[in-house]
């Protein structure tokens, strides 16, 4: 798993309150880790606090799994 | 108008965690007074207050995780999670966990808080400032408001009756359980979860009461001390922090499961001063009204109350509602003990009254008044027992309890033994 990847999972898991076996990439926020509609918003938050992007709504609103985060920073810090 | 009880108590103080716990370190006359050691308290007037002692939950001490999951801790402030935590004692006490959607319908809440998530709002000004507007958590507001007690308390148990709360300063706990009483005799619900919570230990709270000149500021080294109420020597009250919460029920409901009953709640009154904004008028006329009205709604004579949960914070206040009460009761004042257990528990703000009418009901159930600590020097003469310094075995009957709140807004309830 890259770096990014494993920051990601580490917020997923310390936000959410989770197992780390259950973060895969492919899991959902909202379907898989029982987040709610402000958890994602604050994680959102998060990945931009950690990796010092900018996330607007309308992509936010299309990062629903793991891998999906990890997907969009490495984009923004390519 | 229907019958009310009580059948459940349940509190987080600064004497411990849970009901029993706190009442029989309050009869024993200790103190929950220390030194702030949580924050930096060098610039501060005041350096001492009543902290909720924290630990892994054995021996009375609070650890919030048993009562809320650590991630969802951390969106609110902690004032919501001493009342869930209290909600549960309670609810837990009274043996009601409805599950029917009748039974479910039929419970509501109403907690309420004197300032809500203080330290939060702090917290989010300052990201505000240095962050900027984006990185404001979508959990800052659901997280300081003060009706989210309410609001967890019923989601944690799905109690889907009337959900309300109550912003009156140091009265709050007290109306939250007057009005939740009025709820049910009104047939709105037949059981309501209710009263007060606080989390004001904090730099701005202390700062902001030290500048209203209402924090004790001249026993920082002797914090035990510190609260000393109707004492000529007092200085201020001594900041507290915690939930009290009771579960009250319609008699015959309560009748019908077999609930154990800690005492009917006979009276609740309500009144304004329209005097000034922290300070009670000399004459007590409010504190005066208030008693009364509570009494009569009770059909209970003055001469009937055998105790009285005082407001008494340790501030100037103190002979003013000592002078209304000895107006109050005449000629019964030497039967009448009157207390003040803020000497040992501090003052909890929105949380005070609540507590302090779990007292009030424990002073019924056991007849014994709490004991006023640190009342060496009686200010005034009177011929009312202030209970110094220990606890006194008497008869008790009717109870009631004081709360009086900046704005000048105050609440009495008054308790009876159910017989």
């Amino acid at each position: 798993m890259s770096d990014i990847a494993e920051r990601v999972k580490k917020i997923v898991i310390d936000h959410l309150g989770v197992d780390a076996e259950k973060v895969s990439e492919g899991a959902s926020f909202i379907d898989d880790l029982g987040a709610d509609s402000l958890d994602t918003v604050e994680l959102v938050m998060a990945f931009e606090e950690e990796f010092g992007v900018e996330i607007p709504d309308d992509a936010a609103d299309s990062i629903l799994t793991v891998g999906d985060a990890v997907k969009f920073i490495e984009k923004a810090q390519a | 108008m229907r019958r009310v009880v009580i059948t459940g108590t349940g509190m987080v103080s600064p004497l411990g965690c849970g009901t029993e716990i706190t009442w029989s370190r309050l009869l024993e006359g200790r103190s929950g007074a220390a030194r702030v050691t949580a924050f930096e308290v060098e610039d501060l007037p005041a350096k001492i207050a009543c902290s909720i002692p924290l630990g892994d939950g054995s021996d009375g001490t609070y650890n919030a995780d048993q009562w809320m999951e650590p991630k969802e801790q951390r969106k609110v402030d902690p004032f919501i999670v001493y009342a869930v935590a209290a909600a549960d004692m309670a609810l837990a006490d009274a043996g009601w966990h409805p599950k029917t959607d009748e039974d479910q319908t039929a419970t509501g809440v109403l907690i309420g808080s004197g300032i809500g998530g203080l330290e939060g709002i702090v917290e989010g000004g300052y990201t505000l400032r240095d962050k900027g507007p984006r990185r404001i958590s979508p959990f800052f507001i659901p997280g300081r408001l003060i009706n989210l007690a309410s609001g967890h308390v019923s989601i944690k148990h799905k109690l889907r009756g009337p959900n309300h709360s109550v912003v009156t300063a140091c009265s709050t706990g007290a109306h939250a359980i007057g009005d939740a009483s009025r709820l049910i005799a009104l047939g709105d619900a037949d059981v309501m979860v209710a009263g007060g919570a606080e989390s004001p230990i904090c730099r701005i709270a202390l700062a902001g009461f030290a500048a209203c000149k209402a924090l004790s500021t001249a026993r920082n080294d002797d914090p035990t001390a510190a609260s000393r109420p109707y004492d000529r020597d007092r200085d201020g009250f001594v900041m507290g922090e915690g939930a009290g919460v009771v579960v009250l029920e319609e008699l015959e409901h309560a009748k019908a499961r077999g609930a154990k009953i800690y005492a009917e709640v006979v009276g609740y009154g309500l009144s304004g001063d329209a005097f000034h904004i922290t300070a009670p008028s000399e004459d007590g006329d409010g504190a005066y009204r208030c008693m009364t009205m509570a009494l009569k709604r009770a059909g209970i004579s003055a001469s009937d109350v055998d105790y009285i949960n005082a407001h008494g914070t340790s501030t100037m206040a103190d002979t003013i509602e000592l002078g209304a009460v000895e107006r109050l009761v005449g000629d019964a004042a030497p039967r009448i003990s009157m207390s003040s257990t803020k000497s040992a528990i501090g003052h909890l703000l929105g949380a005070a009254g609540a507590v302090e009418a779990i007292f009030a009901a424990l002073a019924i159930r056991d007849n014994i008044a709490p004991p006023t600590l640190n009342l060496d020097n009686p200010d005034v003469e009177t011929a009312i027992d202030l209970v110094p310094h220990k606890a006194r075995k008497r008869e008790i009957n009717v109870a009631l309890s004081n709360s009086f709140g900046f704005g000048g807004t105050n609440a009495s309830l008054v308790l009876k033994r159910y017989a």
